[in-house]
């Protein structure tokens, strides 16, 4: 049964730093900052501006402490910043933002591969990031990543999933964004993995990050909308190709999620049309197509 | 292969529009040999029924201006339907001369697309498909109906559910095993597709229903979910999801019979049809018609870097 959905919806947009992180062409600060800027005037409520970490890492996002000292900062509006641990965390703090967002993963071989250790040590950071965090008040969200389906381990168990969630929950986290990494999962998966996780965190702290690569994201949201999930990560204009699938993409385009949201009467808050034009900026300044199915058509009817 | 959730359709028939309704809407025009070649594929991968091309007049539709050779030059497998598109009598009549042993006839829910389409209204249109279903029904042949802009139409913009409900109600008692409910230019989102089958399904039983969802702003997945949860168990698509849309210039039409597959094996739905097949297929149309397949699976799945 289609049963019924949330009222609202809070969209968590993620462009600037996990859609430019993936983008082949790296973006100049003023570009970030205006994209940023221009997002804040579309009603979204949460904008993941950069992330603290080690430019040695990751050279797009090399500008964290410009770009969160550039950007306006719109009353009523979040930017949180990805922190991999204390150090970024100080760093971060230091430069003006007041949330952050640690990552943690389903899967050993990914953590492995990703940030170099296992689960648990991964978790070992992060209590230290959520211990600082809770001393200055800053709100910290937590990402599980690859929750349903690994690009090295394959299939991953609900259990498991489960388990680093209610870990990073019980640690402090006020809300748990459960990543599609690769985007291989559908209604089936998902649902399969929601009714084990919400057995260990309450859903109205749960969050859905679905990546299309297979074209099953909207699907996907559609299904945790259904058991009662109400906050969806995407991205403006679907920035953000997949490192493990040459040439496929990656995050859901926000565009696409909010027609959708629209469509079913839910209350986002978002304006579509303030949305696209973003898009359009960001797409022309990466000298790209848009990933967005919206925007492709609306640009011609 | 997942196992099954409770409530879905323990199967679902999916209809191949590729051939037809995918190369029709394709900027290049392709070769009879290469339609055939591409059905003859297609009909090696389970799927069970697929449009092969449309007995129009070659004047409106060049693309399908070789519907006889199309229709003589095919392997024709047990168990596999080849219905071909029969806009009137004329058509009809060639279409068995040819062959055909299924057609199917194109209705529409708004009174503009039909007269812009096929340059009549939708009552003069349903006169000329009772013609079709009375020398149907006389021959045995089966007759599916379509019913275009059942979620939205580029005149009209909304297309009230009443209407679409009424006119598939009239096709269906012509005659009409199926109605395939279009979202011709894919506007529609899972809250309109509800509100609509809900209006449809007053009036046709749920078993005689189809579904074709254009992909055109991204919704075509979500909204095959929700007729399906509504009990739904027949959905167009097209490999590759081959055909744009003709109201809005480079956006995609067709969603993809991959990307479909992908979501129903997800579910565990059986469809009888083998994904990787259809992706070859996929990926022979695509390299003749020298585009990038508009399949994310296929995407993903010819790209990727590592096992999955």
């Amino acid at each position: 049964a289609t049963g019924a959905y949330p009222k609202r919806v809070k969209v968590v947009e993620v462009g600037p730093r996990d859609g430019l992180q993936n983008e082949k062409n790296v973006v100049p600060t003023p570009v970030k900052i205006n994209l940023i800027n221009m997002l804040s005037e579309t009603g979204l409520q949460v904008i993941e501006a950069t992330s603290f970490v080690s430019p040695k890492w990751v050279p797009q996002m090399a500008d964290h402490t410009e770009v969160m000292q550039g950007i306006n900062k719109l009353p009523g509006i979040s930017y949180p910043v990805l922190t991999p641990n204390l150090k970024g965390f100080q760093a971060a703090v230091a430069a003006g933002a007041k949330e952050v967002s640690i990552f943690g993963a389903a899967s050993e071989q990914f953590t492995m591969k990703n940030i170099n250790c296992s689960i648990e040590e991964s978790l070992e950071r992060f209590d230290e990031v959520m211990k600082a965090a809770r001393e200055v008040s800053i709100p910290v969200r937590g990402y599980v990543s690859c929750v349903l389906g690994c690009p090295y381990e394959g299939k991953i168990s609900a259990a498991k999933v489960a388990e680093v969630s209610k870990k990073m929950y019980s640690m402090g986290c006020y809300e748990i964004s459960l990543g599609d990494t690769i985007g291989v999962g559908t209604p089936g998966s998902m649902k399969e993995m929601l009714t084990v996780v919400m057995k260990e965190v309450p859903v109205g702290a749960l969050a859905v990050h679905c990546h299309d690569t297979y074209g099953q994201a909207l699907a996907n949201i559609l299904v945790a909308l259904q058991m009662g999930v109400s906050v969806v990560d995407a991205s403006v204009a679907g920035l953000g190709g997949c490192p493990y699938a040459r040439g496929a993409s990656g995050n859901v385009a926000t565009e696409d999620l909010v027609y959708m949201l629209n469509g079913l009467g839910i209350h986002t808050g978002v304006d579509l049309q303030k949305l696209m034009d973003t898009g359009t900026f960001i797409c022309n300044a990466l000298n790209r197509k848009t990933n967005s199915k919206v925007s492709q058509a609306s640009c011609r009817l | 292969q997942e196992p099954q959730a409770p409530g879905l359709p323990e199967y679902v028939k999916i209809v191949e529009v590729g051939p037809r309704d995918g190369l029709q809407n394709e900027k290049v025009i392709v070769p009879t040999d290469i339609k055939i070649e591409l059905i003859n594929q297609l009909s090696k991968t389970g799927l069970s029924a697929i449009e092969v091309t449309s007995f129009v007049s070659s004047k409106w539709v060049p693309q399908m201006a070789d519907h006889k050779e199309v229709m003589r030059g095919i392997e024709r497998h047990p168990g596999v339907q080849y219905p071909v598109l029969t806009p009137n009598l004329q058509g009809f009549h060639s279409a068995i001369a040819a062959g055909a042993t299924e057609v199917s006839v194109f209705g529409a829910a708004s009174e503009s697309f039909s007269k812009m389409n096929i340059n009549c209204s939708i009552e003069e249109s349903i006169e000329r498909f009772e013609e079709v279903t009375k020398s149907a029904r006389n021959m045995n042949i089966p007759v599916r109906g379509y019913v275009s802009c059942a979620l939205g139409c580029p005149y009209e913009g909304n297309i009230v559910p009443d209407k679409v409900a009424e006119v598939s109600k009239r096709l269906y008692s012509m005659g009409c095993y199926e109605i395939s409910l279009g979202d011709t230019i894919g506007v529609g989102t899972p809250g309109s597709m509800k509100k609509m089958l809900e209006a449809v399904m007053k009036e046709i039983p749920l078993s005689a229903l189809a579904v074709h969802c254009h992909d055109t702003y991204g919704q075509a997945l979500a909204n095959i979910l929700t007729a399906i949860q509504m009990g739904v168990s027949v959905v167009d698509s097209s490999v590759a999801g081959l055909g744009g849309c003709p109201y809005a210039k480079g956006a995609t039409g067709n969603v993809a019979t991959e990307d479909v597959i992908y979501m129903l094996n997800g579910l565990g739905i059986n469809t009888g049809v083998n994904l990787y097949a259809v992706m070859e297929a996929g990926n022979f149309i695509c390299t003749v018609l020298n585009k990038k397949t508009n399949s994310k699976v296929a995407q993903a799945s010819f790209n990727t870097g590592t096992s999955n």
